[in-house]
């Protein structure tokens, strides 16, 4: 024991194994931080070819390139791969990155657990879309599978779908404890919670989300995989079942779910803003509250999504009511933003243009949200491509967007080289003007009457499907000069000083150099 | 600086964006905003939309204008020193207060559009809308009327030549609209036979999921005569986006000599189960039964879709015992997408449908079934 004590301190700061082993074998934060980034690029371009495919496809009326089924797959596909597959692993790697640094901790509190919950996708996700190529097709009822298209009417390739969606649970849920173990047990001597900053705070209670829900979701995929199998009829009304529970269990996990990819980027929306305005963050309690509020009422809500499923008069307002309360605390976190720019002394690096695109775009897709959440209008809006708009500009414009903002924001961190800022402005308004070409035109698309998930549509929508492909084509391409980008910071580039940013704060740009060594801090810093 | 230089190219870019959308009016016939549509429900609803949709934009002009103030006056290369204020209890508490007190003068009138949406009651005409793979049953209550409505012929020649422009009312147009009057209060009970659909026409403001095994209701109270079109609006399946629907509204006079109309054709159909058919007639009218009913699934070749859509040639259903056949025809095969046909079909397009799939596609097995014998196994 003494010896080994000794030989780590000799060689305070070595550095990790080398070879393909290093990734496979590694229990350090930042190898399974970046394995989670390098996956979620990757699904993001998946699935960024699935919505090519349909955007392709849509993009005059008839039928040119894929016959309905394969298209069905694509919608359904596309959903599971961006959600399950981009999005969500993208936060945990940021959470990996940055949460043993933000804190003062040396790495994760349960490394091997670390090291399990990243290597479990990779398997999930080659399972997942290796029903594309089974007989009979891969899932092509929606990445939201309502029962009983997804259980009597489902190609045999549901039971893959399953059984990866099990795996992704598992996940997750190993993740959100490590979330949790790190925060609440290895925070530096004064770190106390109200000292935390935003985005720990937003992953703390993101973490209790998802250990409240992922097992929702594993009952839902159990209850579809016995009623395929096993002669249950859960959701099967012919056997007592009722398809329309399927709905209330899936939206009882759905609607948290949609906190899930939202929160953490309010915590990264939170550490940008104040950084290049110079000024400290407004209202950090109250946005600890909107957080807690939001988390709350993220329970209370998931039959909004459900307002022509029929249901009890009373439900229907209690749920319509429940939403639109919603847009308080949401509101709160828009107007402290724009309270830290006031008289600050702002400039626009990257990380500030993305994270300035989000409060905008963020803002709109509010907005629809609030108007989807009337109930009796949303008999007009449901299922169509205003619905499609809506979430769009929330998940894309929203909660990737501050996955790009906070990438750019920490490479010069994680690997001590600058990116190129010009690069950098390029992928910004590129993106930006592209994805507003690609998403505004879905809101008049559905409010003229276009259903979602249909592959050929009446020739009166022709003139805004052309429009939002051209859009679509234009933002997957944005992404691939992302991936370039990306690629050449780590190549090299101009050296990035410790403090980064010249108005940033925190524990991982005042007390690490650039890039950050391979043990964030082997011993805690002192946080007054 | 440089934000202000490429805020000039995003202004080009948006007058590009302009000038290709007026490029397009021409000819198109797009809308931007929701209908208002015909019914007195349609119009409190589309009031409501108006109401949120200003409020978002008045809202939206406020929040994004103090930002943009923000954007161009406090920032460093113009000297802005930032100030250490970071928190403010007063105006934390009025940004709290104010959205609540909207968001409750949005939802007074949104509660009372919901109850009536809801009211069901005394209606005049009840018709039972029944969602099936890829069809709309329509049976008005007490009438003993009852049909089946889908993609009209013209529609799916269109579909299968890719040539969308061709047909009228492209993938809004159906073989049999159903003709409601109007001034009268319609009621409608939606139900399934298979997975969920939703039944929507824009209109009349009616989008109600069809959930197998439950009845929801909806109503409408049409105030103008019109051809309104609408289509499915839940995913069910491969031909989700192919299963429209078209409401006929006309005057009672009109509607109840539709009825009459209706009645006659049907009680001609069931008289012709009692004919003897040929084997040449049964074949012609099978084809057609086919294309419109089957050829979804099992493919217009008959070859289906390996893994999800069994085939009919060669198949040990088709060319074995016509018992069976008959009887997965009329009854379904529970725990697959195989519908019972015995609902939506009459005696004739069963006995010709069948006799149809046992001489096509390679089959050769020779026989037929009578629509008599049809009508003696329901």
């Amino acid at each position: 024991m003494t010896t080994a004590t000794t030989h780590e301190e000799e060689h305070h700061d070595h550095g990790p194994a080398s070879g393909l082993m290093r990734w496979v074998t590694t229990t350090n934060h930042k190898d399974i931080g970046t394995l989670y980034l390098w996956l979620s690029f990757t699904m993001l371009l998946l699935g960024g070819a699935m919505a090519m495919v349909i955007r392709a496809e849509l993009f005059q009326p008839g039928l040119q390139l894929v016959d309905p089924q394969f298209f069905n797959s694509m919608t359904t596909m596309h959903g599971l791969i961006m959600v399950f597959g981009a999005i969500m692993p993208a936060f945990v790697g940021l959470a990996n990155w940055l949460i043993p640094m933000m804190i003062g901790a040396p790495d994760m509190a349960l490394p091997r657990m670390n090291n399990w919950s990243f290597w479990i996708l990779p398997f999930a996700f080659t399972m997942l879309a290796s029903t594309l190529f089974m007989e009979g097709g891969a899932p092509a009822f929606g990445w939201t599978f309502y029962a009983p298209l997804s259980t009597t009417f489902a190609p045999e390739s549901t039971d893959f779908f399953i059984f990866a969606v099990h795996m992704m649970g598992i996940s997750s849920v190993m993740g959100a404890i490590n979330v949790i173990a790190t925060i609440l047990n290895m925070r530096a001597p004064g770190m106390t919670f109200m000292k935390m900053p935003l985005f720990v705070w937003t992953w703390l209670i993101t973490a209790y989300l998802l250990i409240a829900v992922m097992p929702v979701l594993a009952g839902a995929v159990t209850m579809m995989l016995t009623d395929r199998h096993f002669g249950t009829s859960f959701f099967d009304a012919a056997g007592g079942g009722d398809p329309v529970m399927f709905q209330h269990v899936f939206w009882f996990f759905g609607h948290p779910e949609v906190y899930i990819m939202i929160l953490p980027a309010f915590g990264i929306i939170s550490a940008i803003i104040p950084t290049f305005a110079r000024k400290q963050l407004f209202g950090y309690s109250s946005m600890v509250y909107a957080t807690a509020s939001i988390a709350i009422l993220s329970f209370m809500v998931w039959a909004h999504h459900m307002f022509t499923v029929g249901m009890p008069v009373a439900g229907e307002l209690y749920f319509m009511y429940a939403t639109v309360l919603i847009s308080v605390p949401t509101g709160v976190k828009i107007f402290n933003w724009i309270s830290t720019m006031w008289r600050g002394s702002m400039t626009f690096e990257t990380p500030m243009l993305f994270a300035l695109g989000f409060v905008v775009m963020f803002t709109i897709g509010g907005f629809s949200g609030l108007m989807l959440g009337v109930a009796p209008v949303d008999t007009q809006y449901h299922d169509t491509y205003f619905v499609v708009a809506h979430f769009h500009y929330v998940l894309v414009t929203g909660a990737l967007y501050s996955i790009i903002a906070a990438y750019y924001y920490w490479v010069p961190k994680w690997t001590g080289n600058m990116y190129n800022e010009k690069l950098g402005k390029i992928h910004f308004w590129w993106s930006t003007i592209a994805v507003n070409v690609l998403f505004f035109p879905q809101h008049f698309l559905g409010l003229a009457g276009m259903p979602r998930r249909i592959p050929d549509y009446s020739v009166q929508f022709a003139e805004f499907n052309m429009i939002s492909s051209l859009g679509g084509f234009a933002f997957g391409l944005a992404q691939i000069f992302f991936l370039y980008i990306v690629i050449k910071t780590i190549k090299g580039g101009e050296k990035a000083t410790g403090i980064v940013w010249e108005g940033a704060t925190g524990l991982e740009f005042e007390k690490l150099p650039s890039p950050a060594p391979y043990h964030s801090f082997s011993t805690a810093p002192e946080v007054k | 600086m440089i934000l202000f230089r490429l805020s000039r190219r995003w202004h080009t870019a948006l007058l590009a964006m302009l000038t290709f959308l007026t490029s397009f009016s021409a000819h198109a016939d797009y809308t931007l905003n929701m209908t208002k549509g015909v019914t007195t429900i349609s119009r409190d609803i589309y009031g409501l939309h108006m109401l949120v949709m200003w409020v978002c934009f008045i809202v939206g002009i406020i929040v994004f204008a103090v930002m943009a103030y923000s954007i161009t006056k406090h920032r460093k290369s113009k000297g802005a020193v930032s100030a250490t204020f970071h928190e403010s209890t007063t105006v934390e508490i009025i940004w709290t207060l104010v959205p609540l007190a909207v968001l409750i003068a949005i939802a007074v009138p949104a509660t009372a559009t919901l109850l009536d949406l809801e009211d069901t009651s005394k209606s005049d005409v009840s018709i039972q809308v029944t969602g099936i793979q890829w069809k709309w049953r329509y049976k008005y209550l007490g009438e003993d009327v009852e049909f089946i409505s889908s993609l009209s012929d013209n529609n799916r020649q269109a579909v299968s030549d890719s040539t969308p422009h061709s047909a009228d009312h492209y993938l809004r147009d159906v073989d049999k609209p159903i003709v409601v009057p109007i001034n009268k209060k319609i009621e409608f009970l939606f139900t399934s036979d298979d997975v969920i659909h939703a039944w929507w026409v824009p209109e009349l403001a009616v989008k109600q999921d069809t959930v197998p095994g439950f009845i929801n209701t909806s109503w409408a109270y049409i105030e103008k005569p019109g051809v309104y079109r609408g289509q499915c609006a839940e995913l069910c399946g491969k031909d989700h986006g192919f299963m429209p629907i078209v409401v006929n509204a006309v005057s009672q006079p009109e509607y109840e000599k539709w009825l009459v109309a209706m009645k006659a054709e049907q009680a001609a159909v069931a008289a012709s189960s009692d004919k003897e058919w040929t084997m040449d007639d049964l074949m012609e009218k099978g084809k057609a039964v086919y294309a419109s009913n089957c050829s979804a699934c099992h493919q217009p070749t008959g070859l289906g879709l390996p893994g999800v859509f069994p085939a009919l040639a060669n198949s040990p259903v088709a060319k074995g015992d016509i018992s069976g056949h008959i009887d997965i025809v009329l009854n379904g095969k529970a725990g697959t997408s195989m519908s019972a046909f015995k609902g939506q079909l009459s005696d004739v397009d069963i006995a010709a449908v069948i006799t149809y799939e046992r001489n096509s596609f390679g089959n050769s097995v020779g026989d037929s079934v009578q629509p008599s014998t049809i009508k003696n196994l329901r």
